[in-house]
């Protein structure tokens, strides 16, 4: 989780940086060259700036983060209440990991965080692309396609909880009324998770759009110039956008990947993780835990959070770094 | 709890404030008899006695109407007696998010002076010789049932005194829809049956459910436990000593067989895997649905809502195998505790005292109607009360009611809701929720650290 973001904030701080080094010129470079003109950059940076200029930034992030990793990491091995800890060594990880319903949690994590990546990819890119192209009322468009990112998780989610209601929730009432089955979206335990995956796919398809839209329009001019002389919309995008935009799609699975595997407002205000523990992924497991009172527990599966996001995003995050095209 | 930092903050300000001007607006007129400016500020608050100068109690409550009406009464009650008392009832929420929020705040000495919570088991976890104040020399202690006392003790310390009434755990009927059908109170669980059939033949889903409150799920095994008494008294004792075991004593694993049955027989209602607990009490007060497993608190909701069709509604204990047998299992009533950080123990100490007597109880009387028996020495229940909850009086008066496993026993699995929604809602089987649960309990007993597990 946090490697990502540092390794972003890092990204960032170049891209601010970048004007001073000169503009990034539109012809293309080979991947070597690019890479040590940044490498050579970075270095410049850093002899430029004194190191205490670190400072600020190395003690709340010392104190908010490192400091209370450390810390969990030790209470991890014990069993604790909110009084006092006494130590128990691995016992919570055993305990833990045999516990079928983190099995249960873990399965459903991955069809959860791998679902809703993949959709947020199949549906946004297109929409992309069309409120990119010469349409009318396109930003109004985009505003719509937007919005569902402005209202708070928790009031979507009770909303939908209260829309998927099968005997009085909109949804289902009308579906009755054009005579379709009325499934129970919530109730189901065959498809509860998969209800709540659609709604996370409502609600993060905007940003999803908005970082492709970026991609699209970063692509300079001359391509689409070529595209329009080789042929027609196809074209434009088998050949020229999607493998254009390959930062933008490693940026959106990258990003919805990560926050497929944390989610839990969601899944916590239209299921509880239920019915039953059908719709459980590993954030609502471990958050059972911590409100039944298994402090140690709870905090060993954290633990367990951590190495496993961190074992899935960091290859991925090498592979799409390695793949990542310079314009 | 941001808001209560601010408010403490506000608080905080204002008061200083008022001793500012208190002290600017005397000092000056007065002349100069006391000898430092700042001695007047500091002494004129003190002087008056404690029980007269102005007090703010805060109080936590879960946000039930249930417990919202009868805290309100009691202190309107009570702070038309004091005036100088103001009572400040905050709420939160129930089941386990509540149970997060009271751990929590009192963890972090961020406790309102005085609130409501769960006596028995729950109670335990809160580790209350630590954070609760030991109201055990107080003279109100004698005015209550020694059963009660028991459940908020520990040692000999004693933490709580008893709000509202006990409860009767077992099932909620409509009487006009059994006597549409023709049938009668069953006191045995193969009378259950046939009359479920009955119901279920002339198209009214014979058992209500409501697993989108996945507490309520849990009745069919909790409010079974006086029939789980009676064929093995010495369970509690032993599961508390980690002797017994839900999978291996049949008469507990009943409960959990009960669930099973009623998804396989598809006695629930339509939408019972979503449907919100108070939907369920509107459908069962308008018989769509004739019974409702439940714990006796939800009569006041319906009497509220539905005051026409409250009396409709009765009351019969957890049907068993032996009719001669049968019988309620009861809860008891919460209680309100005072936090170790309150700064106004005494005046805590006083309002615990008022509704510890029969003047605390009139004033809920006066509020809300009683859904059980009370637990205060000399309490009656009025002549108005509901026909369901004269039921429940009636089988304490027969003697054939007993105590809830959590107030013998400090162990309960915090799972036991969502292994009761997987059992009815056809995920899991009976015996394998059994013995999930064993290992749910488990977890909680090694965090207890009790000995023996």
């Amino acid at each position: 989780m946090t490697a990502p973001s540092y390794a972003s904030g890092v990204d960032t701080a170049q891209g601010q940086l970048s004007p001073a080094a000169g503009p990034r010129g539109f012809a293309a470079r080979s991947r070597g060259e690019a890479r040590a003109a940044r490498d050579s950059r970075a270095r410049s940076v850093l002899a430029t700036y004194p190191h205490w200029f670190y400072l600020p930034a190395a003690v709340v992030f010392g104190l908010f983060f490192i400091v209370p990793t450390l810390l969990s990491f030790y209470f991890s091995l014990t069993r604790w209440t909110l009084f006092e800890a006494e130590f128990i060594g691995l016992a919570n990880f055993v305990e833990f990991l045999g516990d079928e319903r983190l099995m249960l949690g873990l399965r459903n994590t991955i069809i959860y965080a791998v679902m809703t990546s993949g959709l947020k990819v199949l549906i946004a890119l297109p929409l992309a692309v069309l409120l990119t192209s010469r349409i009318r009322l396109k930003t109004l468009f985009r505003g719509i396609v937007f919005f569902p990112v402005l209202v708070s998780t928790v009031a979507v989610g009770i909303t939908f909880a209260v829309l998927m209601q099968p005997t009085t929730g909109l949804i289902d009432t009308a579906l009755g009324v054009v005579g379709l089955p009325q499934p129970e979206w919530l109730g189901n335990p065959d498809i509860a998770l998969f209800s709540v995956g659609l709604v996370d796919v409502w609600k993060g398809i905007g940003i999803a759009m908005v970082i492709f839209i970026a991609g699209i329009m970063s692509i300079p001019e001359e391509y689409f110039d070529a595209a329009r002389l080789e042929g027609g919309a196809w074209v434009r995008f088998r050949h020229v956008i999607l493998p254009l935009s390959r930062n933008a799609t490693f940026a959106v699975i990258l990003l919805s990947f990560i926050g497929g595997l944390r989610t839990f407002d969601l899944i916590w205000t239209m299921t509880h993780g239920g019915p039953g523990f059908a719709s459980d992924v590993l954030t609502s497991v471990i958050y059972k835990e911590y409100q039944a009172g298994f402090y140690g527990l709870s905090t060993a599966g954290n633990v367990v959070l951590f190495v496993l996001v961190t074992i899935i995003v960091y290859p991925l995050m090498r592979f799409f770094n390695r793949r990542e095209l310079d314009l | 709890m941001h808001t209560i930092t601010a408010r403490r903050a506000i608080l905080a300000i204002s008061s200083a404030a008022l001793v500012a001007a208190c002290s600017g607006g005397s000092a000056s007129p007065s002349g100069a008899p006391s000898a430092a400016p700042s001695a007047p500020a500091s002494t004129s608050p003190s002087t008056a006695p404690a029980s007269q100068g102005p007090v703010t109690l805060t109080y936590l409550v879960d946000d039930s109407q249930n417990t919202k009406d009868t805290a309100q009464a009691l202190a309107d009650a009570y702070t038309a007696l004091h005036p100088n008392v103001t009572i400040t009832i905050e709420t939160r929420p129930g089941g386990t998010d509540g149970d997060n929020i009271v751990k929590t705040r009192l963890a972090t000495g961020d406790m309102d002076d005085i609130f409501w919570y769960n006596s028995g088991s729950l109670l335990q976890a809160l580790k209350p010789a630590d954070t609760i104040v030991d109201i055990s020399g107080e003279p109100f202690i004698p005015n209550i049932d020694p059963t009660f006392i028991t459940t908020v003790s520990q040692g000999n310390q004693v933490f709580g005194v008893p709000s509202g009434t006990a409860l009767g755990g077992g099932v909620l009927y409509n009487k006009k829809v059994f006597a549409k059908v023709g049938i009668s109170v069953p006191k045995t669980w193969a009378e259950f049956e046939a009359n479920n059939d009955k119901l279920k033949a002339a198209g009214i889903p014979p058992v209500g459910a409501t697993f989108g409150d996945t507490w309520t799920s849990q009745l069919f095994v909790l409010a079974d436990f006086y029939n789980v008494a009676q064929a093995d008294p010495n369970f509690a004792a032993d599961y508390t000593a980690n002797k017994a075991k839900y999978a291996s004593t049949p008469a507990a694993a009943a409960g959990f067989g009960y669930l099973q049955e009623a998804h396989d027989k598809g006695w629930y209602q339509k939408g019972y895997q979503t449907l919100k607990f108070e939907q369920g009490l509107q459908q069962l007060a308008d018989g769509k649905f004739a019974q409702y497993p439940q714990l006796s608190f939800v009569l006041s909701t319906i009497a509220t809502n539905n005051p026409d069709k409250i009396a409709d509604i009765g009351f019969f204990g957890m049907p068993g195998t032996d009719a001669a047998k049968n019988g309620a299992t009861i809860w008891m009533p919460a209680a309100t505790y005072i936090a170790k950080t309150s700064k106004n123990l005494d005046a805590a100490k006083q309002f615990l005292a008022f509704i510890a007597s029969t003047a605390g109880v009139d004033a809920i009387n006066a509020k809300v109607p009683p859904a059980g028996p009370y637990v205060i020495k000399g309490a009656k229940l009025p002549d108005n009360t509901m026909g369901a909850v004269k039921d429940i009086a009636a089988y304490i008066d027969a003697g054939k009611a007993g105590p809830a496993l959590e107030f013998l026993s400090p162990v309960k699995g915090p799972s036991l809701e969502q292994i009761c929604v997987a059992v009815g809602s056809g995920q899991e089987d009976a015996s394998k929720a059994a013995a999930d649960y064993d290992k749910d309990v488990e977890k909680e007993a090694k965090q207890l650290g009790l000995p023996g597990w």
